[in-house]
């Protein structure tokens, strides 16, 4: 396997609020390599953002809070790096995109401008230099006029032009990692395939290692390479995203992806998971899908499960795997066909 | 043969766009732009579309949310654009709406037994006690339980928001419910707990549904028949195994060659549209798809295509099946 990029080893990130501590990121390890796209799902609250922010160390202080946890970049430990550290890894070697460009575009500034800051905080070029870079990274987004848009603001654009603009922003430093935070979700399907092409010719092409946060699990299934399940601040499930679509092992990854509507499938009736996700909640003892879950026993509700590894690789956070027993057991109630 | 419960001709409805210190009227958008189609009785349209195509405009049309610039909407027969103010307070009651972020469109500061007695005092002769009977039944056919009846809606998920909405929109027996996107704010183990309600609740209850909505899955799988909008515009209109089947319109093709599949082992081939939907304020000649589409022609920049049956019960709007 290629050079870990990225690694988080037990990572805890709690909001310390007045109804409590939430820890929204708890005890979450997760790999990154070299050329790979690994895609985290989970439903809203799961904790998929907070993990990319506590990464990035963009996470508001207060509330939040990096508890404790390490965040390995190229082996370095940047979990505690000040500010001014984190100012030249944030762009240079880890970028990130988020789900609403308008939040990280400021108004007030041109695209152009917004872009030539960024590669002249970095390196050191003239304005003249780093416009022309930056309108060369507009086309390369396939943004039309790209001369003329350099010049625009970012409301003047539509979306998809500011999540290109985004990802113009993101690889004008040529990072090494790109977490992208549900990129397409405020966008329309035409436009969102626009943008995932884009993002897979900068993984092949440069061999830019992306983290990938979604729920669509269509998405997933078409960009990534391995995905980590998310539930209520934890890991689940890990696998290749073939395992995980074709072959999920944790009750709530089977229950995901059995909900969801298949456009290449006639089916009478969708199934679904009862109830909602519970939040996170601190010193919580028992399996947190328990209440959900068409498996419990009583066991998931007086300990709680570790992630069990299972074959090549895989792991998963449910008792039903302890001694093998269960995992027939399963077996024998696989719905899927 | 099917009996159509609504029949929609022609609807248009522009928005005056104003600017300048005066606040003159210096442009239109043109957000629906002749449209016609018909709901059948106890059938579920799906209509899909990207953002902006008018969707949300030809849902609140039919209700008379908004008023329509023009065209004709018949419901049983009756032209809603010819009622009065009272016979269309009436018809209300029959006619009822679901909203996509079920947060926005329910008071925060009322309980949810207010919330639901509302269109009851304004439609039922109902007395308090059979109010109060009939929301603990409501409550039950939405998969909530009796003591909900007390809290407020910042007390439940965003599913059970969306079931104090349908709830609601049940009250008076309505026989057509058009659902704005009721399930695109929610998550998929929750949206489908949504979806096989409103599936069972059409069959109990004999309901029509227009299905409003961007995601192609979610309409494929509840709808009957199913319309797709571009730009103010119905391109192509027919049943839904039809259309996913043998899309005829170029744009439905490159629609649901986007739509990511949840299956490694089947990445589709993709048709990639270029560029971005054009303004409704400013729409293309001709052919409003001529400057996206894969297949355009001369005559696409000269001349609007006609939106008509072109193979049994299959509408398409496109110069490539004159
Ligand atoms: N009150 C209004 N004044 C001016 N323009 C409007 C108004 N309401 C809608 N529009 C415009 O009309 C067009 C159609 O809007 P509509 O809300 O019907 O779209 P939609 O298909 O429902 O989109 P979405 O998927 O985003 O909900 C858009 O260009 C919109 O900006
Ligand atoms: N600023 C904040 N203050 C308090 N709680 C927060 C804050 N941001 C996130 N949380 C909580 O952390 C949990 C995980 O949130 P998030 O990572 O945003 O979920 P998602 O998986 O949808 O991205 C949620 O329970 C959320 O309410
Ligand atoms: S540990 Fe128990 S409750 Fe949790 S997922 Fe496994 S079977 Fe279900
Ligand atoms: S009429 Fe012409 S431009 Fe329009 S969809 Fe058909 S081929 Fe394309
Ligand atoms: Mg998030
Ligand atoms: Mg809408």
């Amino acid at each position: 396997m290629d050079e870990v990029v990225l690694e988080l080893k037990d990572l805890h990130t709690h909001f310390f609020t007045d109804s409590g501590e939430i820890p929204a990121v708890d005890g979450v390890s997760l790999k990154l390599h070299k050329g790979e796209v690994v895609g985290i799902v989970g439903e809203s609250g799961s904790g998929k953002s907070v993990t990319s922010l506590s990464i990035m160390h963009l996470i508001p202080k207060p509330p939040g809070k990096l508890v404790s946890g390490e965040i390995l970049f190229k082996s370095e430990d940047i979990s505690s790096a000040s500010e001014k550290k984190m100012r030249k890894v944030r762009g240079n070697e880890i970028a990130m995109i988020f789900q609403e460009p308008m939040t990280s575009l400021d108004p007030l500034f041109t695209i152009g401008n917004q872009i030539i800051e960024g590669i002249r905080l970095h390196e050191k070029v003239s304005k003249k230099e780093a416009k022309a870079r930056a309108i060369k990274m507009l086309e390369l987004v396939g943004i039309p006029r790209a001369d003329e848009v350099v010049d625009e603001f970012p409301h003047q654009l539509s979306g998809g032009m500011r999540q290109r603009v985004m990802i113009a922003m993101a690889m004008a430093l040529n990072p090494e990692v790109l977490i992208a935070d549900e990129p397409t979700t405020a966008l329309d399907v035409t436009i969102q395939a626009q943008i995932l092409d884009l993002m897979r010719s900068l993984n092949k092409e440069k061999e830019t290692s992306i983290l990938l946060i979604t729920h669509d699990l269509g998405v997933v299934s078409e960009m990534c390479d391995r995905v980590v399940v998310m539930y209520s601040g934890q890991v689940v499930e890990e696998g290749t995203v073939r395992e995980i679509i074709k072959d999920p092992q944790h009750p709530y990854t089977k229950g995901l992806i059995r909900s969801l509507p298949n456009l290449h499938k006639k089916e009478q009736s969708l199934y679904s998971i009862p109830g909602t996700v519970m939040r996170p909640k601190k010193d919580f003892v028992g399996c947190r899908f328990a209440s959900r879950c068409e498996f419990a026993f009583d066991r998931c509700f007086q300990e709680s499960p570790e992630l069990y590894s299972l074959d090549n690789d895989r792991q998963s956070r449910c008792f039903l795997h302890d001694e093998g027993k269960g995992v027939e057991e399963f077996a024998d109630t696989n719905i899927r066909s | 043969m099917p009996t159509p419960i609504l029949e929609v001709n022609g609807l248009k409805k522009y928005f005056d766009v104003r600017g300048g210190v005066f606040g003159r009227k210096v442009g239109e958008v043109k957000a629906v732009d002749d449209v016609s189609f018909t709901v059948n009785e106890g059938e579920i349209l799906g209509i899909v579309g990207e953002s902006g195509c008018g969707k949300s405009t030809t849902g609140k049309s039919i209700l008379r949310l908004i008023d329509p610039t023009d065209g004709e909407i018949k419901f049983e027969d009756q032209n809603i654009a010819d009622l009065s103010a009272e016979e269309m307070r009436k018809l209300r009651k029959d006619m009822q709406i679901i909203f996509q972020d079920p947060y926005a469109s329910l008071n925060p500061r009322h309980t949810v037994e207010k919330i639901i007695s509302e269109p009851l005092l304004v439609h039922s002769e109902l007395n308090h006690e059979e109010r109060k009977e009939r929301i603990k039944e409501l409550l039950e056919v939405v998969g909530l339980r009796a003591e909900h009846a007390s809290r407020y809606p910042h007390q439940f998920s965003g599913g059970q928001r969306q079931r104090i909405g349908i709830a609601r929109a049940l009250a008076n027996n309505p026989k057509l419910i058009i659902c704005d996107e009721p399930v695109s704010a929610l998550d998929v183990s929750v949206q489908s707990q949504i979806l096989n309600l409103m599936e069972k609740l059409r069959n109990d209850f004999n309901l029509t549904y227009i299905f409003i909505a961007h995601d192609l899955s979610v309409v494929k799988h509840i709808s009957d028949r199913v319309g797709v909008m571009y730009l103010g515009g119905m391109v192509e209109l027919t049943n839904k195994d039809e259309l996913y089947d043998n899309p005829m319109h170029p744009y439905t093709q490159a629609l649901l060659s986007a739509v990511p599949v949840a299956d490694p082992d089947n990445r589709p081939d993709r048709v990639i549209l270029e560029g971005d939907v054009p303004s409704p304020s400013s729409p293309p000649s001709g052919c409003p798809f001529h400057t996206r589409c894969p297949m355009a022609m001369d005559i696409c920049k000269e001349i609007k295509p006609e939106f008509r049956e072109v193979r049994d019960q299959h509408f398409v709007a496109c110069h490539l099946y004159d």
